[in-house]
């Protein structure tokens, strides 16, 4: 379990988590949603131990997350980050294995597993600056598994990407729930976190305002209230759409 | 070992010897009568000489190898940190005072007083609110560049008072970096301290490596950056700071070497750091070994012949960068 009692996160002196209390359950897709400026990213650092708080606590499992060690952390929790600037035109196998430092070992039957359950076999020897933006995506979540972390927690991994690329992603994703892993992804496709989420929460100048299953927590009042849109949710459970206005 | 650190071991196999018959006067190893001493000139000059050369130039290629991977950066070099010049101040100083036997000491004492700063703004970017995740690495440099700029005032306000016309001529000769006269003496001086130097970066390796991805990810995998930065001042000090003290500065290879490498291996920071020390270990052999052998009146001083090589090269690397091939 990954929870978050009485979570505040303050950057720049600004609050911008604000006394945020929750649990996760593993095994499942829990997306943040909200505004720009919500909180979101502030919170999913906070989350993955990376944000120091200024006030409350994260615990994973009943612990404290900051009484581990930085190892011990990381071999829990895997943390993509958005569209990170990769420094140096490595090759594909060489960054993902970079997911098995905090193992400290070669960890080939990791870096292979994590190769194969993202279709990367091919493009092993690739330079990364010769791979498309959907590959660079898929190579960026395969290190994150490479460390087996029993927790992935991905900042806006859809953001960029294709249709098609999304829901690869996402189904990779939703694979890794369905292995037991806990997943929390901040989104920005609302329908995206209405169809593959197993729970929602809504994020609003650092408060969190709605949290519970998707149709309840992206209910049109919601989101008229945090976005300011009216909305409404067309077609069936599992495809459903957005559409704008009255 | 990898591919290019077996490459440039076996250059520098080739070189070493090169080196030690190489000079004014050239000794034949196979000749029955060669020049007279010539067994002294190769225990005594040309032998303490190459080894110096090694150990310079292969502290500084692994500085600069880790320098750039920590600063994820390939235009990086390890004078950027400010080590260089606040030993060269040490220096300077034991020149000023009238000193000179205690130059190796006074030059080591620069180096530690600049990574004793360091050291003390690491704690403080380190400790700055969410880990200084951006900022940390970004107000580091800053503090570094502020350093290199003090010690390089500081050097030349010596250098205007100096006490005497010989005391001016001896620090501005020194600073242009050589191996000229280097005995034993400097070999066990420099020798333990770079290789403690190398041996701590060989440490941060993959630190540096999880460094690709960004601070805030290397954070994620693990990465304690307050360790790496203390493990980085220490390690670019010892190795940098022990050339200083015995060679004077030699800059450039810190900055070049990494890039002769970095096409031979898949480009990670912890692959470069072995096979770029065997790299400076030969370019400065090189260098060394034909300031000695060029046909001037006075021998080229191999800070300036490097910097003459070197400058060309930062040149075509920043064209290469503008075409994105770096």
């Amino acid at each position: 379990m990954l929870a978050a009692e009485n979570l505040t996160v303050t950057r720049g002196g600004q609050v911008v988590v604000d006394d945020f209390t929750v649990a996760l359950a593993p095994g499942r897709i829990t997306a943040i949603v909200g505004p720009n400026g919500a909180g979101k990213s502030s919170l999913l650092l906070a989350l993955a131990g990376l944000l120091e708080p200024a006030g409350g606590a994260v615990t994973l499992d009943g612990a404290a997350l900051a009484a581990l060690t930085p190892r011990a952390r990381a071999q829990a929790i895997g943390y993509l980050p958005q569209s990170p600037d990769i420094a140096w035109d490595v090759s594909v196998e060489s960054l993902v294995a970079l997911g098995r430092l905090p193992w400290r070992d070669r960890g080939t039957a990791e870096v292979e597993a994590a190769l194969a359950a993202l279709d990367l076999e091919t493009l092993r020897g690739r330079p990364v600056s010769q791979l498309s933006g959907g590959e660079r995506a898929r190579v960026l979540l395969a290190r994150v598994l490479a460390g087996t972390p029993r927790w992935i927690l991905a900042d806006e991994p859809l953001a960029a990407l294709d249709l098609a690329h999304q829901f690869g992603l996402i189904a990779h994703l939703t694979a890794c729930a369905q292995g037991g892993q806990g997943v929390v992804v901040v989104l920005h496709n609302l329908a995206l976190a209405m169809n593959h989420a197993h729970r929602v929460l809504v994020l609003d100048s650092g408060r969190l305002v709605a949290d519970g299953l998707p149709a309840q927590a992206l209910a049109p009042e919601v989101i008229a209230k945090v976005w300011g849109v009216r909305a409404r949710w067309l077609g069936e459970a599992g495809a459903r759409a957005l559409e704008l206005g009255e | 070992m990898n591919r290019a650190s077996l490459i440039f071991a076996a250059l520098l196999v080739v070189l070493f010897p090169l080196s030690l018959l190489a000079g004014r006067v050239w000794i034949d190893p196979f000749a029955s009568n060669g020049p007279a001493n010539a067994a002294l000139i190769l225990a005594e000059l040309r032998a303490p000489r190459a080894v110096l050369a090694v150990v310079i130039g292969a502290g500084l290629g692994a500085a600069g190898a880790a320098m750039q991977g920590y600063l994820r950066n390939p235009l990086a070099d390890p004078g950027l940190f400010g080590i260089a010049p606040m030993a060269a101040l040490g220096a300077v100083a034991s020149f000023w005072l009238g000193a000179r036997w205690a130059l190796p000491l006074a030059a080591l004492a620069g180096a530690g007083l600049g990574m004793a700063f360091l050291a003390l703004i690491a704690g403080r970017t380190s400790s700055d609110a969410g880990g200084g995740a951006g900022a940390g690495i970004a107000l580091f440099t800053l503090a570094g560049l502020m350093l290199a700029s003090l010690a390089g005032a500081l050097t030349a306000l010596a250098i205007t008072l100096a006490p005497s016309p010989f005391a001016l001529s001896e620090i501005v000769l020194w600073l242009n970096g050589a191996l000229t006269d280097r005995s034993w003496r400097e070999v066990t001086i420099a020798a333990p301290l770079v290789a403690a130097g190398i041996a701590v970066l060989a440490v941060a390796a993959r630190s540096l490596d999880a460094l690709t991805l960004g601070e805030t990810a290397a954070r994620s995998l693990g990465v304690d950056p307050a360790r790496l930065l203390v493990l980085l001042i220490i390690g670019i000090g010892l190795t940098v700071g022990a050339g200083v003290a015995v060679a004077g500065i030699i800059g450039f290879v810190g900055l070049v070497v990494p890039h002769l490498v970095r096409p031979l291996t898949d480009r990670l920071p912890s692959h470069l750091i072995l096979p770029s020390a065997l790299a400076g270990a030969c370019l400065v052999l090189a260098a060394d070994t034909i300031v000695r052998i060029l046909p001037l009146v006075t021998e080229l001083r191999l800070g300036i012949a490097l910097a003459l090589i070197g400058a060309p090269f930062f040149g075509w690397l920043l064209v290469r960068m503008r075409r994105g091939r770096l």
